[in-house]
């Protein structure tokens, strides 16, 4: 084990994937020369060159589907766009193109292709710079999402994500870049896509978090025991699709009672589809309705007091986990 | 420094303007150097993109444009701004992310705007920009009004789809926009000729049916002479026209720029042809200024950014309760039809403010039937806010 920062873990990834396999390159906009916008590919170019490590024009629609016909081609190609929001203009490759391919063309062909990118508020970036959109990519069959909070994840899951013939959104969090965590040596530490990580164990009632927001339920987790009284069991589901249903239903049959917690806007976000999934095969265990802790439903504002209100934080965790337990709010 | 250039001299516009000119390049520079301070001591936020450097390029093109014309630009434009009048008070308390900010504390730094002068908007996204700029001809074109939408965007912005697509549909409809590519050298780290195979940046319009040109972007003569022609051709002709500017940024890309991609010796000889300090030379080898002049406008540029930095210090934060303002047009709507948790219309109500500014528009609309929207007021923006 090494206590890594998650943006160092990340790091690590892709220079032991490099150097395990020639057909793995990176493609961005300054991940050479600059180290990348989050310095994740600090010293990437330095040691594998510019064959391995491009610098790109600033050109997203066109980076990823080079990544597409590269990756239908043999190669393994990892796109970095330097903020979810950019991912947007990239929409058409990644939809259109990474995410059908395989099935248009009768799964005749491949698209081992990741596309990695950070999101998130809480740097008054404003409204082109700090939303959470993984929501819009959970909604495209073909591709798969993962959502990695801490720095173990982060290494094991880009490395699967690198190996998996499938497309793979990858979305990092800019406020997690420096926290630090423990991390496996081995340079066969994978984790496997579809399986949640039960980061606290609790009876009383279950919080599912992701990305960012694992890490604040947690908090909001000791909140709960230390002032409250009350046990939560706190799940980061790691990856979004595929989901780990499984892990979920079962702790919500132990505690009846289910907080679903998210950074993006509640809108047929990550939220409203678990709820569904949750109410269609656990109604008979529910005690409560669902309870869903999401952004604000606005563009992110640049104001420091409107971003801190525009996003979840432990206090409204707590509240929310103590409504399904019906008692009365924190605040 | 010798005496100027008989040339130079030669195309000094009057000298009340030339001195505006300096005035205004000075004020720019004067107030983005007290915007990186404020950065340091935490009063911005975010991102914050200095166009240190490059005021030649910002003066020497919009005051090519009537004040009837529209200027649209990128997250790098407080310059952009303050060169259309937008009050340095206005433009501080968006930094500062107030109430009084030029886009009420929602925008920040990336994102000016300034409707009455007919700044259309700094945007975030890199070319995101261009087809909105060459939208907003479209609708001078359409109301058949000679205004001209000047749009500028950096060197990596070449290189986005919307380069090549917006010039394109611009030349085909002949609509009446200058695209100025603000060639500092780079984007972000990476430099011109690692970005870009063509580097001559003029001529990446040609195939797309603009023709382009170039000035001296460290030079606000050449570059406000170039700009002249090409608004004016624009304008008469209605052929979109692309000018590159060639010019430098003297500061990292934002403020978190460790700046490893290039040499200290390249800034020293690129700060060598300063363009405020060059321009100062001339106008006072010509005679059209003088050292206390000189001083005074320094001065004044200073006193300005103080008053600024002041406004903006006592103008409020924005309201908790202002949060879901102006998320939709609410106007025309019950209040809390749009709000977020449906089976509670109250949950997210529209602020008091923004009842009394929308009622306010409303009023001053008059009437709200449907061929309202194709009036002028509303193509041209004019909307009583
Ligand atoms: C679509 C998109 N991709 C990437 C970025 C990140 N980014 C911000 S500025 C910038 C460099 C732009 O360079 P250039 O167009 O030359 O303008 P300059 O910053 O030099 O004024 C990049 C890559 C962005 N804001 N938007
Ligand atoms: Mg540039």
């Amino acid at each position: 084990m090494s206590e890594l920062r998650y943006r160092d873990a990340l790091g690590a990834a892709l220079r032991e994937e490099l150097h395990r396999d020639e057909r793995v390159l990176l493609m961005g906009e300054d991940i050479g020369v600059f180290g990348g916008a989050f310095k994740v590919t600090a010293g990437l170019l330095e040691e594998f060159g510019e064959r391995r490590v491009r610098d790109t024009p600033i050109s997203e629609n066109t980076i990823v589907g080079m990544g597409v016909g590269a990756a239908m081609s043999g190669l393994r190609p990892v796109v970095e766009l330097m903020t979810i929001n950019f991912s947007l203009l990239a929409f058409d490759q990644i939809v259109n193109h990474a995410a059908h391919i395989h099935y248009m063309f009768g799964g005749q062909v491949r698209v081992p292709l990741v596309v990695r990118m950070p999101q998130g508020a809480g740097h008054q970036l404003g409204p082109t710079h700090s939303h959470c959109l993984e929501a819009l990519f959970l909604h495209v069959p073909g591709l798969l999402v993962a959502v990695p909070a801490t720095a173990a994840d982060a290494k094991g899951l880009l490395k699967s994500a690198i190996r998996d013939d499938n497309p793979v959104i990858f979305i990092e969090h800019e406020s997690l870049y420096g926290v630090r965590g423990e991390v496996p040596d081995s340079e066969e530490h994978l984790v496997d896509f579809g399986r949640a990580r039960v980061s606290r164990e609790g009876s009383d009632v279950t919080i599912v978090a992701v990305s960012r927001m694992a890490l604040t339920a947690e908090r909001a987790a000791a909140v709960l025991a230390d002032e409250h009284g009350v046990q939560a069991e706190v799940i980061d589901p790691r990856t979004l699709r595929p989901l780990d249903l499984d892990t979920i239903l079962a702790s919500v049959r132990k505690t009846n009672r289910c907080v679903i917690v998210e950074e993006g806007w509640p809108h047929g976000g990550v939220g409203a589809n678990l709820a569904a999934l949750v109410c269609e095969q656990a109604f008979d265990d529910l005690d409560a309705p669902v309870a869903r802790v999401s952004g604000a439903d606005v563009p992110m504002p640049y104001s420091k007091p409107l971003e801190d209100i525009a996003y979840p934080h432990e206090p409204q965790i707590v509240d929310a986990a103590l409504q399904t337990l019906g008692a009365a709010g924190s605040r | 420094m010798g005496a100027p250039a008989k040339a130079d001299v030669a195309r000094l516009p009057e000298p009340d303007v030339a001195r505006e000119w300096l005035a205004t390049m000075t004020l720019i520079r004067r107030f983005e150097e007290r915007a990186g301070e404020m950065y340091a001591r935490a009063k911005v936020g975010g991102f914050l993109h200095l166009s240190i450097g490059e005021e030649a390029t910002i003066v020497g093109s919009a005051r090519a444009l009537r004040t009837t014309d529209y200027l649209v630009s990128t997250y790098r434009s407080h310059g952009h701004a303050l060169v259309r009048g937008t009050p340095p008070e206005k433009v501080m308390a968006e930094l500062f992310g107030r109430v009084d900010g030029c886009s009420r504390g929602r925008g920040g730094s990336m994102h000016m705007f300034d409707l009455e002068r007919r700044f259309m908007g700094g945007y975030g996204i890199v070319g995101g920009n261009l087809p909105i700029a060459a939208g907003v001809a479209l609708a001078s074109d359409y109301t058949g009004t000679d205004e001209v939408t000047l749009c500028t965007f950096g060197d990596g912005a070449c290189n986005q789809g919307t380069f090549g697509e917006t010039l394109n549909l611009a030349a085909l409809w002949r609509l009446p926009v200058v695209f100025m590519v603000t060639n500092n050298q780079f984007g972000m780290g990476t430099a011109l000729q690692r970005h870009s195979a063509v580097t001559d940046l003029r001529r990446k319009g040609e195939g797309l049916g603009v023709p382009g040109m170039s000035c001296d972007g460290m030079d606000v003569l050449d570059t406000h002479a170039v700009l002249s022609w090409a608004v004016e051709r624009v304008r008469t002709e209605r052929r979109p026209v692309l000018v590159e500017a060639i010019t430098y940024r003297f500061r990292g890309h934002s403020m978190a720029d460790p700046e490893q991609y290039r040499t200290k010796e390249e800034v020293a000889q690129w700060r060598e042809r300063d363009p405020i300090p060059a321009f100062g030379e001339l106008l006072l080898g010509a005679g059209v200024l003088d050292e206390r002049q000189r001083e005074q406008i320094d001065a004044d540029a200073v006193a300005r950014v103080d008053a600024a930095v002041q406004f903006a210090e006592s103008s409020p934060h924005p309201e908790p309760d202002s949060l879901y303002d102006d998320v939709y047009v609410l106007d025309r709507a019950r209040w809390g039809t749009y709000s977020v948790k449906t089976t509670d219309p109250q949950a997210h109500p529209s602020s008091p403010a923004e009842r009394q500014r929308d009622d306010a528009a409303q009023a001053a609309d008059g009437a709200d039937e449907i061929p309202q929207q194709m009036s002028d007021a509303l193509l041209l923006g004019e909307e009583a806010t």
